[in-house]
């Protein structure tokens, strides 16, 4: 069997060179015929979805979405595709879920919709009763023995938790107590979810960030892996998307945007936005929309050491500098207050936990910095009369403690 | 008899609840019920107008580049831009890529088993115990397809990324074209993939769907609804903005007449919505949520034409444009769109001979400090609209109308059944406990309830 390491490669590598199935699937299909492993159930559950993530599943090439079926897991319940409706499909999932409870794997697509006590979105009826998204969730996911989230929505929110965000839309971590595997995007491309899947089965969990992101899919910035990334630091600059140049100043994310986008693309590994002249909207960050709007607006200006940069010097001043000072300005963007109105008061990431080490606050701190940079818009619209809640007092503290010269968490 | 409920009716985009009352072996009566609200109707308010495109595709992940050229079309009004030529012919391609690929899918994914019996595993098994009618050769053939046509889906959303950057939600739809360039490469690559699927669209899906008609004949006569249909035409040309599928109107299968969108309005009577008025005139419409409403029984609106409950999509486009027009039921609505596909196959065809490679496909644009648009076009169910109004660069008022709303709307104020409640009445059938012959006409309509939520309207703020 393939080692957990080679596998880590495979899904780390240029997909055009290697593909997971040629490699994974003939192994797993053998696992599975001599009992080593077993295909998990699965209920795919559909919250507050624009089904845009069952979409992007059905455009994965290695494996195809067939193969998925026959290979990989039992998919026992999704409403895109039980052939059975109404009263027989529900006992098909209710039946799941008592008799492979602490096997099956709850896979939701979509925000908790938890407005009017759930009541914005009911998913079926039971005894003559409408059940509610929220209620099937916290239901269903104590008996699970994974729960994965795919796209932003059912990660953090998404697009339905945009500000002022109506329908009360929430991520799947902050409403159940279960941990909860993320695997964001808007959609999530289909590798990091057949890769996902793949890892569970033969290996169990992945190694995941501090948002409950695989680190083999999440664990480096969109601006690390791009192909226009030189041109940011010899400065060349498109005026306009389309145009040739770094996007940085027509809006790219791409420097707080932690996905692999630049080396896996998409469909058939064919395009990704940047390469096709548009900047990255930042879909797979805890945030989004609000912490990337306006797209087509550039990350503010940069505060550093050596005074204010604008974007105009930024490609000089880049190569010098490096990306850290991104990062340094976004944490006085942050104490400073100036965060976007959308982003306080719509799609906001769940808090996790304090950290525990010098070592673990780094890393968060290295999170934050990415995290917390997409939710600066632009300074000059900003008019702080009308922020309207401060940021958690945890999370500006921790961010001023680091930074309070002479004290010992001082890099 | 009693009312029978299905909930949730699979092998759709979201949650739908149908109620229906069968009597003697017939449906007399019927209630849709759609079960999400997620209320995007504030959140672009104070927004970028700019960003219109990419934030409304995000409401459909179904169709979503029709929410982004609807969008781009709306901010070309306000802005006063018009795209390039060649950025107009791109995004035809991009929205015909996503259209062959809805199409497959609907057949293939959707629909399909409710005809044909499925393979024995999960998600296909448990099945139904009705009236599977092919034999066992033809069954099998037309599951080997399904695996093709999986396959060709996949390719339609790869050609739509050659463009689109990506698929679903593309990004690179701008008012005044497309961010892709049309280098002889990118062309090449759409080019390729689309002769494939025309080729297999011609001999396979069509073939498919006549087999599935031939063997289904009485689904020719089942699921017929009102006979009134509307289009907003799609594909416009580059400059002359004609478009080559034409917009129009049919009340009760009669002539095709012009269509005035100020003739639209919404009415909430039977809707989960307060408002002291039931009725408004489009684009002046509130969206303010109430459960508990009695009543009611959809988080959608009934959306009307001049009091009327009109049907969108392929068999609507068919009727129009005179490329089909054999009658109106279950069947019809499926072969309408098959044919529909490789129409649009062949056009998009001769989109690509006409570009001439390496033309700018899109151009600089400074959106001035104020405006309204409009933008309207069919999408891959029907008719689709965005309203736009900005003030001070920041949206002030958005409205959108999609088509699931035109065709699974609930009554309206006068108690109308919405038109696939309508086309429901008079189904045979069988076994009350499985009553998949209420799927199979609710199917033929390609529901699509993520976009149909409601309509979306972002209140009056001055920005």
């Amino acid at each position: 069997m393939l080692t957990r390491r080679e596998f880590l490669k495979l899904c780390t590598a240029t997909v055009l060179s290697v593909s997971l199935t040629d490699q994974v699937i003939p192994i797993m299909r053998q696992a599975f015929a001599e009992g080593r492993l077993t295909k998990p159930p699965v209920i795919w559950l559909e919250l507050g979805s624009c089904t845009g993530n069952s979409i992007s599943l059905a455009n994965a090439v290695n494996p195809t979405f067939h193969q998925v079926l026959t290979d990989l897991v039992d998919m026992r319940y999704s409403w895109l595709h039980n052939v059975e409706q109404g009263q027989a499909v529900v006992q098909t999932l209710l039946d799941t879920v008592e008799k492979e409870a602490g096997k099956f794997w709850l896979v939701i697509e979509g925000s908790v919709m938890t407005a009017d006590n759930g009541r914005y979105n009911h998913v079926f009826m039971r005894d003559n009763q409408m059940v509610t998204g929220m209620a099937a969730l916290q239901e269903i996911a104590p008996k699970a023995k994974h729960i994965i989230a795919v796209g932003t929505c059912a990660c953090f929110g998404g697009p339905a938790a945009a500000y002022p965000n109506p329908g009360g839309a929430k991520g799947v971590w902050e409403v159940i107590k279960q941990p909860v595997i993320n695997i964001p995007g808007c959609p999530a491309n289909p590798d990091w979810m057949t890769g996902t899947f793949s890892h569970l089965i033969m290996y169990g969990l992945p190694e995941l960030d501090n948002y409950n992101r695989p680190k083999l899919f999440f664990g480096q910035t969109i601006h690390d892996l791009c192909q226009r990334r030189q041109q940011f630091e010899d400065g060349i600059f498109a005026s306009f998307p389309g145009e040739s140049g770094c996007l940085y100043r027509v809006g790219c994310k791409g420097p707080i945007t932690q996905a692999d986008c630049p080396k896996r693309q998409w469909n058939h590994y064919v395009n990704w936005p940047v390469r096709a002249g548009a900047p990255c909207i930042g879909c797979a960050s805890p945030g989004f929309p609000d912490s990337s709007m306006p797209f087509y607006n550039h990350l503010p200006s940069v505060q550093t050491p050596l005074g204010a940069l604008n974007v105009k010097k930024f490609g000089a001043a880049a190569a010098g500098l490096g990306v850290a000072a991104v990062g340094a300005h976004l944490i006085t963007g942050v104490v400073a207050k100036r965060v976007g109105k959308h982003w306080l008061d719509g799609t906001k990431p769940h808090e996790s936990d304090p950290p525990e080490n010098i070592e673990q606050l780094k890393q968060e701190l290295d999170d934050l910095i990415r995290q917390q940079n997409a939710l600066i818009s632009e300074s000059k619209s900003l008019e702080r009369s009308q922020v309207k809640r401060k940021l958690p007092r945890t999370l500006r503290q921790k961010v001023v403690d680091f930074f309070r010269p002479g004290q010992k968490h001082r890099r | 008899m009693a009312v029978q409920t299905i909930f949730p009716v699979t092998r759709i985009h979201e949650p739908l609840r149908a109620d229906v009352e069968v009597q003697d072996g017939k449906i007399v009566d019927a209630w849709l019920g759609a079960h999400l609200f997620r209320g995007f109707e504030t959140m672009l308010t104070g927004r970028d107008p700019r960003d219109a495109a990419l934030f409304t595709q995000r409401i459909c992940g179904i169709c979503s580049s029709a929410h982004a050229v609807v969008a781009s079309m709306a901010q070309q009004q306000a802005f006063g831009v018009i795209p390039t030529p060649t950025g107009q012919q791109l995004i035809n391609l991009i929205f015909a890529a996503d259209i062959i690929q809805n199409h497959l899918r609907h057949f293939y994914v959707l629909v399909l088993y409710d005809y044909v019996k499925g393979p024995n595993m999960s998600p296909y098994i448990p099945r139904p115990q009705a009236d599977f009618r092919l034999p066992p050769k033809v069954n099998d053939e037309i599951l080997q397809h399904a695996k093709e046509a999986a396959l060709q889906a996949l390719r339609a959303h790869e050609a739509m990324a050659v463009f689109g950057a990506k698929a679903p939600m593309q990004q690179t739809i701008m008012p005044t074209g497309v961010t892709e360039q049309a280098s002889v490469e990118r062309l090449m690559a759409y080019s390729s993939i689309l002769q494939e699927l025309t080729e297999w669209v011609e001999t396979i899906f069509i073939n498919d769907v006549m087999i599935i008609a031939d063997y289904y004949k009485d689904y020719y006569s089942i699921g017929a609804g009102y006979g009134n249909f509307m289009s907003y035409g799609m594909f416009p040309a580059p400059v002359t903005g004609e478009r080559a599928l034409k917009p129009g109107l049919i009340v009760n299968q009669g002539q095709v007449e012009s269509l005035d969108v100020n003739h639209i309005a919404e009415e909430i009577r039977y809707s989960w919505y307060k408002d002291e008025q039931e009725r408004r005139v489009l684009p002046d419409g509130r969206t303010i949520p109430n459960r508990d409403k009695s009543d009611a029984y959809s988080w959608i609106k009934a959306p009307r034409y001049q009091a009327l409950p009109v049907e969108g999509g392929p068999l609507a486009r068919g009727f129009i444009n005179g490329d089909y027009r054999r009658g109106v039921s279950v069947m019809d609505r499926l072969v309408a769109r098959a044919k529909e596909t490789l129409k649009i196959c062949r056009l998009a065809q001769g989109w690509i001979n006409e570009i001439v490679p390496n033309t700018p496909s899109c151009q600089q644009f400074t959106p001035p400090d104020a405006g309204t648009g409009i933008g309207l076009t069919d999408a891959m169910r029907g008719a689709l609209g965005h309203w736009m109004e900005y003030r001070h660069n920041k949206v002030t008022h958005y409205q959108i109308v999609t088509p699931t709303t035109w065709n699974f709307s609930p009554r309206d104020n006068q108690g109308i059944r919405g038109p696939v409640e309508q086309a429901l009445i008079g189904t045979p059938v069988a076994d009350v406990t499985n009553l998949i012959e209420a799927g199979r006409v609710i199917r033929s309509f390609d529901p699509c309830f993520t976009c149909a939520v409601h309509m979306l309207e972002m209140g009056n703020v001055h920005g």
